[in-house]
Order: C-alpha cells, then structure tokens, then sequence
C-alpha cells in the first residue's frame, strides 16, 4: 500500500542507506503530500532516524536521490528545519535557553553577522509558543526532559521553515506537554507547513497524523493515515514481535478504525 | 624586565591554549593537546633530516605537520572503525611518539638530537632568547613575537568562529542539517590546535602547554553556564596563573614553568573544595 502523490514536497527515489555495508534502509521509493502532519511509524532499529537523516542530508546514500519541494536539498535548506533527538546532545553544555533557541536564527545569518535584536524577538516569540518564555535566561543543564524537547521545537519554529523533520518529538513527555506539542504541530499545518514526525505511539497516530508511513527496513506503506494503519499492514511492520502484536490487536478491535472524514 | 617578559609570554600561551581548551573539553577532547605534544616527534626528526640543521622554522613545520596529522588520525579511528574518542586518542600518539624514538635510536650515532632541545622549551630562557635584525637591532625576546601573533590569530579564530563553532560543539548534526560543514570547523579548531602547542611547545615547554589548555578551561567551566563567561573567566585565570606562578618560582627558586602549572592545580582544587562547600545542600536538624 504505498501511495504516490502528485506534487510531493518530499520525494526519495530509490534510497539505499548502509551503515559499515550493513544496509539498514532498503530501497525506499517514497512521495510525502505538502501542508500535512506525516508520521514515521516502526519498530526500534527500523530505521526511522536513518530515514530523517537521509532526507536532511546527514548520512550517505548508497544509491537513489532526494528531492525537496522538487530541488536538491542545498538549495532549499533555508526551508527546512531538523529536530534531532533530544538525547544526541549533552544538555551540560554551558549555554542558556534563549542561546540555544538563537541557533535556529543561524541559518539567516552570516557568517560574520551576529543575532540582532530583531532575532532575539523572533526567538522569544518562539519560546512563548512552547510555553517557555520564562525560561529564557535558564541554563539548558537545569532543564527537564520535556522542557528540553520544548526548547528543541522552539528552535526549529525560529528556524520558520516550511518542511519540519522531527525525530521523536513526544518521547519522554508527560502528557500535557505532548498535546501541547500537537496542538502546535496542528496549527502549523494550518498554516501551510509540512511536519514530518519520527512516532512510537500506535495509539496516538490515528489522532494525530493526517498520513502514516511504516516502516521496517524496508517501505512497509505509505498513505492516508485510516487506510496504512490496517491489522496487515501493522503485523507487517512489528511482524514477530508477539507481545506487541497482541497489543496492536487490541487496539484494532477496540478502535475499528473510524473514518476521519 | 625580566619579570615583565616571562609573565607576558606565559599570559600569551595561556590566553589561546586555554580559549582553545574550552572547545576541546566541551568536545570530549581535552587529552588532543597531550597527544599532539607527543605525537609530533618523528616530525621534528624527519624535518631535522631533510634540513640538516636545528634551525626552529623547519622544525616547527614539520611538527605542526605531525600536529594536523594527529588530529586526522583521531577522527579517523573515531568515525572510521568506532573507537571511543579517547581511545582514538590513545592509539594514535602512542605508536607516532614510538616512532619517533625509533627514529632517533637507529639515527642515534648521527644526530645530536632529542625530545627535550625542541619541545621542552624553557620559559626562564625568554628574556635572554632575543630577536636581533640583521642590522644589529635588538627587537625584544623572541617568543614574545612568535606567541604574539599565536594569540592573535587564535582570538580572531575564536571571534569570527564564534557562531560556527558553538553550534558545531553543541549540536554537530543541527549544524549540519543548516549547511554548516561541520567537518571543517572540526579541522580548523584542530589546525588551530596544533598549531598553538607546536609553537607554545617550543617558547615556554610541554608541560606548561597541557596544563594550560586544560586546567583553566576546566576550572571556568565549574563556576559557570555560559560559554562567554567560561572563556573570560579562562582568559583572567591565565594571567593571574602567569603572575602568581612567577613569583612562587622566584620565591621557591624553582622551575618556572613547574610553579605555574602547580598554580594552575592549586586554583582549580581551591574552586573545586569551594563548589562542593556551597552546593552541599544544608544539613536539617
Ligand atoms: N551511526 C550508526 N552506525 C552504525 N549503525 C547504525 C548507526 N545508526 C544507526 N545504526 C543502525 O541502523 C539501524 C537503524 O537505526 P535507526 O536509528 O535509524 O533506527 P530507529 O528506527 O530510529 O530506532 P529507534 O526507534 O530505536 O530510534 C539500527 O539497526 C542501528 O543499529
Ligand atoms: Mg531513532
């Protein structure tokens, strides 16, 4: 079930990723719809940050090409913003809240040029979006896990690009922060924007995704959320994974899968 | 006089050595700067033979060579075959320090050569080691130049970089995801490195180097969050260690270079009893 769009903001034609000629991604041939929340859904190792990374340019291709908003990635990396996972930095770093949202301004810079005035407006607008204006002149060491993830969004929002990849934005948040962190994502989509979403949580993606894409080494499927997260095609992706499938079972008779529409 | 020269170039290794370093421990690679010292031995002795001679310039080239060579070979068995940083560290100037004894033991009957006449530079020697022109001139002491335009170069370094530099310690593949190519500003601040301590090396000696490069970056870093503050902070400990390590050596009548990276511990220690005094939480009855 892989659905092909028409005006794809993201296209893979073809993509092989190895790490140490170990393949880990295998012959993704994917088109992602524009102004839409995606989710990326797999188990651990599917490789689900490998795919990101593809997309953003972090790691080498084996064989095939990415496209983006039909141009190569270096020509339109103004547009698109990168949130790792939160755990790929030391958060002892010395530096502030307000430094590190300022880095998403970086893009816009010079080389030579420093933050103005102006982008340390756009950067606590940013931090007011995710709750976290008060926290401005905080040290990132004195943060919580959720408060980090905040900060990371704020980030990319400073970035204020048209295509956000994230990479597990909800892991380790408690609640009120992950539907905070949604109704954020809703609203940029309203706007126009396209989110890209790395998600663990069979639950949730109903809800929160307008397209799904699962994932396990290779392209499971990809398509309108209500029509990819099917019995088959879950038991595909997790396929051997017994507790989980059992699991995913449940889900499937409670939920039935209501149309969105 | 003499005071003025020997604490000048000590404030003048000890102000880019410790800039640097902030990078360096935020980075994981603290150890780089020791390695290097190590590491560029057989290119001191490789650079002897081609030039025949002790002459500084050719040595100094063919160690800030070894130096970039070093650091290449770090981040080679680091990325390349997944050894932890530090281990990378170790492997790589164990076995170019070996070398470089090998080289000087089969040479040994030709060579009037060792370790110490070109990398353990003696900073009581500074007043007395003058540039004279060729007219007959007296300039000053030699490392004052030589450290003087080090300094400058690592601060415009440090200045222009600053955004670049930050983002790729902090967050390497953020940076890289805005275009930012983080293997070169890996490889600047490296160049810049080994550059620093080869020249540093051979003005005021090894030990001086690493302590520099280490210990007040580290110190900084305990009393505060903020990278800006950290690199000050580095800046004002280096003078103060230059100054009060001089005048422990004259008072002790002992190694210079000695009594500044004795000074240097001292004040990290002193800063590390008082961090654990006033974090402790307080005790309830
Ligand atoms: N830097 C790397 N070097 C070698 N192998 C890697 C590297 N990064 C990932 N891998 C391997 O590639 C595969 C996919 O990893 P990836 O991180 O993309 O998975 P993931 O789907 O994001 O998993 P998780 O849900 O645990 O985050 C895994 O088998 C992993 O071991
Ligand atoms: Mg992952």
């Amino acid at each position: 079930m892989i659905h092909q769009v028409e005006t794809p903001i993201v296209e893979l034609h073809d993509i092989t990723v190895s790490y140490h000629k170990k393949p880990v991604l295998w012959d993704i041939d994917l088109t992602l719809p524009s102004g839409s929340i995606i989710g990326i859904i797999g188990p651990n190792g599917a490789g689900k940050s490998t795919l990101l990374k593809a997309m953003m340019g972090l790691v080498e291709l084996s064989s095939g090409y990415v496209r983006i908003f039909d141009q190569d990635l270096d020509q339109v990396r103004s547009r698109v913003s990168y949130v790792p996972q939160k755990e790929s930095v030391d958060w002892d770093f010395p530096a502030s809240v307000l430094d590190v949202v300022l880095m998403g301004r970086y893009g816009k810079l010079g080389l030579f040029t420093r933050p103005r005035k102006a982008d340390k407006e756009v950067a606590m607008e940013c931090l007011r979006q995710v709750d976290m204006e008060n926290y401005a002149g905080r040290q990132i060491s004195q943060l919580s896990g959720g408060q980090q993830q905040r900060v990371f969004l704020a980030r990319a929002l400073a970035q204020e690009a048209d295509l956000y990849f994230m990479d597990e934005p909800f892991a380790g948040v408690d609640a009120a922060t992950e539907k905070a962190i949604i109704n954020l994502l809703k609203s940029m989509s309203k706007q126009g924007k396209t989110v890209v979403v790395v998600h663990h949580d069979l639950q949730s993606a109903l809800e929160y995704f307008d397209w799904a894409v699962l994932l396990n080494l290779r392209l499971i499927a990809s398509g309108p959320v209500n029509q990819v997260l099917t019995p088959e095609l879950l038991q595909e992706t997790y396929g051997g994974k017994l507790t989980l499938l059992a699991a995913v079972g449940d889900l499937l008779t409670k939920k039935e899968f209501p149309s969105r529409e | 006089m003499e005071a003025f020269w020997i604490i000048l170039a000590g404030t003048l290794v000890a102000i880019p050595c410790g800039l640097l370093g902030c990078y360096l421990i935020l980075r994981n690679m603290a150890m780089v700067g020791d390695a290097i010292s190590h590491a560029v031995l057989p290119g001191i002795v490789i650079a002897f033979f081609v030039s025949g001679s002790r002459e500084p310039i050719s040595m100094l080239l063919g160690a800030g060579v070894l130096g970039l060579l070093t650091t290449f070979l770090i981040e080679f068995f680091h990325s390349k075959a997944r050894l932890q940083t530090d281990a990378a560290i170790g492997v790589t100037f164990t076995w170019l320090f070996a070398l470089g004894v090998i080289l000087i033991s089969v040479f040994a009957g030709q060579v009037d050569l060792d370790q110490d006449c070109v990398l353990y530079g003696e900073i009581a020697y500074v007043p007395i080691d003058l540039w004279i022109t060729g007219s007959g001139i007296i300039m000053g002491p030699r490392v004052i130049y030589i450290m003087g335009i080090v300094f400058l170069l690592v601060l415009s370094f440090i200045v222009i970089g600053q955004k670049q530099l930050f983002l790729t310690t902090f967050d390497p593949s953020f940076a890289a995801a805005t275009g930012v190519n983080v293997a070169l500003w890996h490889y600047l601040l490296m160049g810049a490195v080994s550059f620093t301590t080869v020249g540093a090396f051979e003005s005021v000696g090894a030990i001086l180097v690493v302590a520099f490069l280490i210990v007040p970056p580290a110190t900084a870093y305990l009393l505060t969050e903020d990278l800006n503050k950290m690199m000050l902070i580095t800046t004002l400990l280096g003078l103060a260690i230059s100054f009060i390590g001089y005048h422990l050596a004259v008072w002790l009548d002992g190694s210079i270079a000695g009594a500044m990276s004795v000074v240097a511990g001292v004040l990290f220690g002193l800063v590390f009893i008082y961090k654990e005094i006033t974090s402790r939480p307080a005790l309830v009855n």
